[in-house]
């Protein structure tokens, strides 16, 4: 574990939707490389968290710094571009589009010809489309979902709908990515194939990664720290060992213990 | 590589496009074609315009606009206002119906825009008929008895706009810009979250829309002698949108071919007026249920052609297809 400042900072973070508070009071630091969990019951506020960090939702109460720069307030895409990407709890790939498409758009940020250009086919036009696609092409190898390159992203194997949405992600450039249950309806061997991919990844990239998951075999395996929410508030962070034996979490999962 | 490839494919369909051009201005120039079919192929080329215009908007990016006569109506009638009250030429008058047009797009887009599915529906619907009732009510461009405009519209102009914005919106749309619009009407969340300006794509490709719309409409006055608010409600937006929805959302060439079958059923329905509007209906019907995802689906007939399987919106050399 790295001790320099924190990648991301979530300071006294709250939200409140009219008099319902999902999440209050949540600190939340992250190093740069790092692999973190997030865990907690159904309706802790996990994801509610995932989009306050991702400008889907604005939060009422504290900050979030990613480096030295607020992120409050930003809409979303701009903070994909500040540095941080995420999946979905429930895959939201662009189903219509092609494999190679879906990570192609990743690239639209990078992308330097303007309107004008596509639509009069400067040379400008063809010199940036290429360099979008042969990026991509490259990137889907990284990733071997180049067999599948002009396939519909939704005709795709459930393990590989989730591989290419990862593979999406990571196109964006992100220094901090956000993973919202990835191992989500994947079976025992789906999933394992996927802690190998996140392993491979965070070597691969240099990232942090911040991982929402139920599976406790995963986050117990691969995590670093855990933080685990309960009613939209930290009860506790550690290590897995620390989480495992932490009484407030066992409580949390299990209920009160009856005696 | 493939650059040459679609390169020689767009030249081709180029080429082709213009050699019906010229057969069709030999034809109507040596008096072949009588007015009934000039009138009918002019006809033509508008609703090709107006359905590529709204397939940008609604295939492409997803965004469901219903108030599309409105900018045909804005259009028209800042042309007409600048032949007939200005005295400018007609190529300066059509392209001020565009502008003016495109301006309308982008003062309804940047509120409207905010609002998904049946809303925006509702929203666009309202802008068209608040332009008819602006329309009928200014005294300047005739109230309701509308405005008489010379006939100015040409077959060269109708086929050089239409050929332009079949061009304009196939290149928009394969491109990293195109590709951002329709990343967007798959999932805007998700767009939103891979770094997407969502706002922007939208209100570009309404405003790029809504100019096409408005050309279309300075086509469209200078065509039929007078225009008059009434041709302009929104059962006129709702033909153009039949066009995109059958021809199949998100496939120009299928919007395309829609415009030319629906314009050809329609007119050649005239002679039957008891039951045009029933026959109308009724292949409306029937297409539907055959091909529920519209005539070509999200395909483009190119698409057919190649190995590779297209899966982009639109495709450049789509013009051969208005070879009708």
């Amino acid at each position: 574990m790295t001790t320099n400042t924190p990648l991301l900072k979530a300071d006294h973070v709250g939200i409140q939707f009219g008099g319902l508070k999902a999440l209050s009071d949540v600190n939340i630091e992250l190093y740069p490389g790092e692999l973190i969990g997030l865990i907690g019951p159904n309706g802790a506020g996990k994801t509610t968290f995932f989009n306050l960090l991702t400008g889907v939702y604005e939060p009422t109460e504290g900050s979030i710094v990613l480096g030295n720069e607020k992120l409050n307030g930003l809409p979303p895409y701009k903070i994909t571009r500040k540095g941080i990407s995420r999946t979905f709890q429930n895959i939201r790939l662009f189903g219509e589009l092609s494999v190679l498409d879906n990570v192609k758009v990743a690239y639209h940020s990078l992308a330097r010809h303007s309107i004008l250009s596509s639509i009069i086919r400067l040379p400008s036009h063809f010199s940036g489309e290429k360099e979008i696609e042969e990026k991509a092409i490259e990137f889907l190898k990284i990733f071997k979902l180049e067999g599948f390159m002009y396939e519909k992203a939704k005709n795709l194997p459930y393990g590989q709908q989730r591989r290419l949405e990862i593979a999406r992600a990571l196109a964006a450039h992100p220094k901090l990515l956000l993973l919202d249950e990835p191992a989500a309806g994947m079976n025992p061997q789906e999933t394992k194939e996927l802690m190998n991919l996140i392993a491979f990844i965070r070597e691969k990239f240099n990232l942090t990664i911040l991982l929402i998951e139920h599976d406790m075999s995963l986050v117990m395996g691969v995590c670093e720290r855990i933080y685990v929410l309960d009613h939209g508030q930290l009860i506790a962070h550690g290590t897995p060992e620390e989480i495992r034996n932490h009484p407030k979490v066992i409580e949390a999962y299990l209920g009160e213990e009856v005696s | 590589m493939t650059i040459f490839k679609r390169i020689n494919g767009f030249w081709l369909s180029m080429v082709l496009a213009i050699v019906f051009f010229i057969v069709v201005q030999l034809l109507i120039s040596r008096g072949i074609l009588n007015s009934f079919y000039i009138n009918t192929l002019f006809y033509m080329a508008i609703n090709i315009i107006l359905a590529v215009s709204l397939h940008l908007i609604i295939g492409i990016t997803g965004q469901f606009s219903i108030g599309h006569a409105g900018f045909l109506a804005v259009g028209a009638y800042a042309s007409a206002v600048m032949t007939m009250k200005l005295q400018m030429p007609f190529s300066l008058a059509l392209l001020a119906g565009g502008v003016t047009a495109a301006v309308a797009g982008l003062l309804i887009g940047i509120p409207t825009l905010r609002l998904k599915g049946d809303y925006l529906a509702i929203a666009t619907l309202g802008f068209g008929e608040i332009v008819r009732i602006i329309l009928l009510n200014v005294d300047y461009v005739g109230g309701a008895s509308g405005m008489t405009v010379t006939h100015l519209t040409t077959w060269p102009w109708v086929f050089a706009c239409m050929l332009i914005a079949i061009i304009v919106i196939a290149n928009f749309t394969n491109s990293t810009h195109g590709r951002a619009c329709i990343s967007i009407r798959e999932d805007e969340i998700a767009a939103d979250s891979m770094g997407i300006n969502t706002t922007y794509y939208k209100v570009t490709a309404f405003v790029i829309g809504s100019f096409f719309a408005g050309i279309a409409g300075g086509l469209y006055a200078h065509n039929f002698y007078i225009i008059q608010p009434t041709n302009f409600g929104f059962l006129k937006s709702f033909d153009i949108l039949i066009f995109v929805v059958l021809g199949g959302l998100g496939s120009m060439s299928g919007a395309v071919i829609a415009a030319i079958l629906l314009t050809v059923v329609s007119t050649f329905l005239q002679e039957y007026p008891e039951t045009r509007m029933i026959i109308y209906s009724i292949v409306l019907i029937l297409v539907m249920l055959y091909r529920p995802k519209g005539l070509l689906g999200t395909q483009e007939l190119t698409s057919f052609f190649r190995l590779r399987k297209a899966v982009e919106g639109g495709k450049q050399n789509d013009n051969k297809h208005t070879v009708a």
